[in-house]
């Protein structure tokens, strides 16, 4: 022992090691985690990663998907994909409630929709499952103000976050403790950025939702963003004609609610390649964050990630 | 500008890629007040590496205009001031954890807000950087700050520090100003053992020695502070070469054939076939295999998530350790250790706390504090307890032994957390230096006649019955009650009364809460002797604390403990005032007085909750039987 010249980690290993440490431990102390996929780039990343970490068993823990019906139809076809290919439980959950009240992104704009249909819908899931730990794919880069996000972060009974009582991390020793009805959320790639995620991606051949990459889609322009017409539900305004422009995402949701960009790259280099000289930040193509300011902080008291 | 990244020239991206994928991580620390120019080194530093989009230099320009402090140019430390709001609204403030990458290194900067609470986030900042980069204002030198961020980085074990004598644009550049502030502050760094220090002449404002070499100070020939940044060498090749550790944090079986312990390498390397130790137990063993998704490895390093199988069958779970068989860690229960106190209430000797460490939680106590550190003067003061973000050292005694390394020696295997056992908040964060040997002296004696067999022979099951309430609640009367009945009935009963246990063995206890701990831990101590020796004993005590009564709990077998809530209106018991205590205590007569001007927390779920404002003392005596019937301790 003690031979070895010492090898050099990468900051992908690294930051590997720190998001499989995070997973077994919060794993190790719940008493029934749940992992939250979006069938984005950072949950595909987050999926691969929790594979690697109970390997050669599956991850003790099923995958929980908040669907809110909108999703790019791509997207569904990946969820099925990964859940059939990993042999872990997919637990598909939509807010039926809301579904028959007719909420829709078209009819009551971002805000009422993302309540409905996602943060009520995440804790009415939570709640009907039992699930006391969720894995969540936030990153601290993601926005200014997520800098001083917690790795774990602790929600009452009803799921509220407080923000005075947050507990201070130090070393690699997460106080996992929590009282019989309190769950956490934790977020295993809070130290990776836009551009960790897609190297890892890369260099692990992690798969990714095709939209990513940039091909020839119908789009239609609306207050300078272009939105994809993914099927026949998206209304058209009169005289507008969808357009094929060769785009791609940088982050997918709901597809009302994403923004394109007009790209050319359609490979994971080539990504990269893009994102090195690209100019602006990921969530400029995001709507949900242009709402109000500090937006993202009231949807996060509010049970939203 | 020209540009961090990406530089591609000259080579394709693929190999541009590739090198990039090769990069190596560094964590650091940003010491420093908002005065000394923090947030503007720390956004300077982002902006440099082009982390900065085009929408948030938009929006950073338009803050800059209304609220900035420079003028025209972007104020960088707008960027960072998210903190502000919060302030405001309440909002706990502490470490902000910033994203940035050279084409060498990725890096993760904690920022540690300066003034309030300052201890307490830059102990949790620091505990996981590799170095720190504090700050200093040119034209005011080495001051108090300097000094306690500088201890508080030696205390969490960083030996690399940059110092960033920042402002030079206020001296005119002056080559003299740096070399006074250079020579004082390496002088200082050598008494905390700081032995890796780096002084760079910086103005964050203008960008002079961040990235780019200033042509202001020709003077100054040592790196820039990204340079710096960039090649100070990290703790992982000391960590690779340290003797292999590895706490279990999972034990992985998908089926009968397969039993894997899954972990981090904390220190050291492992090959397959090295010989093993498990701590506490001490088994040895061999390793098998090391299993991961990319296949079985021929060896693994500190740093790396791995999965274990070793060549014999032992009982290994969650938190034991994994050691080189022929350099393996301590194995202890009682410590001696430096506690950084982050808890909104004090900590107490005596009380209790949850503690983790590597990959284990344990009880732990708080023996007496030696002393607290004035993190100032780096004083040693006499202390009785820790208040928040003071720091000291003390006594902590386990409820059970777990494998260490001292803290100097290993880093990961020598921390610890404490956590409230009522909140489950972090309270503290500590570091052990070494085993006290008392605990290794000290077994506790197997005797042939156990608890077991003296229940037996007095035909009943013991058990203590915790009576908790305000003084003149009836705990006494009641007690009283009970005992009377139980001897009628033949059982072996004891009665452990506060007063009368404080003519006694208590007699040295006071009213503060620290004594009131240690009241109540001894209590807790005495009670279980008795119970060990077959005893139904009655503990009538006002207890309360939830954390002691907790922690008596946790001294006895499920079903052995039952709490009773003794309750009644403090109008109630003030009117009744048996003893003329109520009296006094309003009076200004008596201090620490529980209801008067000490707190009382009461059960959240005791066993029994007696409302003696309506119920008589014999109700409430024969409520008390029946608990002791249910539960068995009656006997047949």
């Amino acid at each position: 022992m003690g031979t070895a010249l010492p090898k050099r980690l990468t900051h992908l290993e690294r930051l590997e090691t720190e998001a499989i440490q995070i997973m077994r431990d919060v794993v190790a102390d719940a008493d029934r985690p749940v992992m939250l996929y979006s069938i984005g780039k950072d949950s595909a990343v987050m999926l691969h990663l929790a594979r690697r970490a109970f390997h050669p068993a599956p991850p003790p823990f099923p995958l929980l998907h908040i669907d809110t019906t909108w999703k790019f139809r791509d997207m569904y076809a990946m969820r099925e994909r990964m859940a059939r290919d990993s042999g872990m439980e997919l637990i598909v959950y939509v807010n039926r409630e809301g579904l028959g009240q007719g909420i829709s992104p078209f009819t009551h704009g971002s805000a009422v929709y993302t309540d409905v249909m996602k943060t009520q819908a995440l804790r009415q899931a939570l709640d009907a499952h039992g699930f006391d730990a969720a894995f969540g794919g936030a990153r601290r880069d993601e926005e200014q103000s997520r800098a001083k996000e917690r790795i774990l972060s602790f929600r009452t009974a009803q799921h509220r976050w407080d923000p005075k009582n947050q507990r201070p991390e130090l070393w690699a020793l997460y106080n996992t403790r929590k009282r019989k009805g309190e769950s956490l959320r934790a977020f295993p790639l809070s130290n990776w950025t836009e551009l960790d995620v897609w190297q890892y991606i890369h260099v692990h051949e992690v798969p990714i939702v095709p939209l990513y990459l940039a091909a020839p889609r119908p789009v239609v322009e609306r207050d300078g963003t272009l939105i994809m017409v993914d099927d026949g539900r998206m209304p058209l305004d009169p005289g507008e004609q969808p357009q094929l422009r060769r785009v791609r995402f940088r982050t997918l949701g709901c597809y009302p609610l994403s923004g394109a960009i007009e790209s050319e790259a359609d490979s994971v280099p080539a990504i990269i390649e893009e994102m090195l000289r690209a100019t602006t930040s990921e969530r400029h193509g995001r709507l949900i964050d242009r709402d109000t300011p500090a937006s993202m902080e009231r949807k996060k008291q509010e049970g939203y990630f | 500008m020209e540009s961090c990244a990406p530089r591609v020239q000259g080579q394709t991206f693929a190999e541009y890629l590739h090198g990039q994928e090769r990069k190596t991580l560094l964590r650091f620390i940003a010491c420093g007040s908002v005065d000394d120019g923090k947030s503007t080194l720390i956004g300077r530093l982002l902006y440099e590496c082009q982390t900065l989009f085009d929408d948030q230099l938009a929006a950073l320009a338009a803050d800059s205009r209304r609220h900035g402090t420079q003028g025209a140019a972007l104020d960088f430390a707008l960027l960072l001031d998210g903190l502000s709001a919060e302030r405001e609204q309440g909002i706990t403030i502490d470490v902000a954890y910033r994203q940035f990458a050279t084409d060498k290194r990725r890096f993760i900067v904690a920022d540690a807000p300066g003034h309030e609470q300052y201890t307490r986030n830059m102990v949790t900042g620091a505990s996981t950087a590799d170095c720190a980069v504090i700050l200093v204002d040119a034209r005011k030198g080495v001051l108090t700050q300097t000094r306690r961020h500088s201890y508080l980085a030696s205390l969490v074990g960083i030996r690399s520090v940059a110092l960033v004598v920042n402002k030079m644009d206020l001296v005119a550049h002056a080559e003299p100003a740096f070399r006074a502030i250079d020579e004082e502050y390496r002088a200082f760094a050598t008494t905390l053992g700081l032995d890796g220090v780096t002084c760079i002449p910086v103005s964050a404002l203008e960008g002079d020695n961040v990235r780019v070499h200033s042509e202001r100070m020709p003077w100054y020939t040592g790196p820039t502070l990204l340079e710096y940044l960039e090649t100070v060498a990290t703790p992982e090749e000391s960590r690779q070469l340290a003797p292999f550790r590895l706490p279990v944090q999972w034990v992985n079986r998908p089926a009968l054939d397969f039993r894997g312990f899954a972990g981090t390498v904390l220190s050291g390397s492992v090959r397959p076939g090295d010989r093993v130790r498990v701590l506490p137990s001490g088994h040895t063993t061999a390793v098998s295999r090391i299993v991961t998704a990319d296949g079985d490895l021929d060896v693994a390093v500190a740093g790396q998530a791995v999965t274990l199988t070793l060549a014999d069958e032992i009982d290994i779970s969650r938190g034991d350790v994994i050691a080189q068989a022929d350099a393996p860690a301590g194995v202890a229960d009682q410590f001696q250790a430096t506690v950084v106190w982050m808890g909104a209430e004090p900590m107490l000797r005596g009380r209790s706390y949850l503690m983790r460490i590597g990959c284990k939680w344990v009880t732990a106590t708080i023996a007496p504090l030696k002393y607290r550190i004035d993190v100032s003067s780096l004083e040693h003061v006499a202390a009785t307890k820790l208040e928040l973000n003071e720091i000291g050292v003390c006594a902590i005694e386990l409820d059970q032994a777990v494998a260490f390394d001292p803290y100097d020696e290993n880093r990961e295997m020598g921390a610890f957390i404490l956590v409230d056992r009522i909140t489950n908040h972090t309270v503290g964060a500590g570091m052990l230096h070494f085993a006290l040997r008392r605990s290794q002296n000290v077994h506790w004696q197997q005797l042939d006649v156990d608890k077991q067999a003296r229940a037996s022979l007095k035909h009943q099951r013991p058990a203590v019955l915790w009576l908790t309430g305000l003084s003149g609640a009836g705990k006494s009367t009641i007690s009283n009650l009970v005992e009377r009945e139980l001897h009628r009935l033949g059982r072996h009963t004891y009665v452990l009364d506060g007063d009368n246990v404080r003519h006694g063995l208590n007699k040295d206890l006071g009213f503060t809460d620290a004594d009131r701990v240690e009241n109540i831990r001894r209590v807790a101590e005495v009670a279980r002797l008795m119970v060990d020796a077959g005893l139904i004993v009655i503990v009538s005590f006002i207890s309360p604390f939830r954390s002691e009564r907790q922690m008596a709990r946790g001294l006895f077998a499920a079903g052995e403990f039952l709490e009773v809530h003794v309750d009644a209106p403090l109008a109630v018991v003030e009117e009744r005032d048996p003893k003329g205590l109520y009296r006094k205590a309003r009076a200004g007569e008596l201090q620490n007085f529980t209801g008067i001007d000490a707190p009382y927390e009461p059960p959240v779920a005791p066993e029994l909750r007696l409302d003696t404002a309506v119920t008589t003392p014999a109700q409430a005596a024969a409520a008390v039987l029946e608990l002791l019937e249910l539960n068995g301790v009656l006997g047949p």
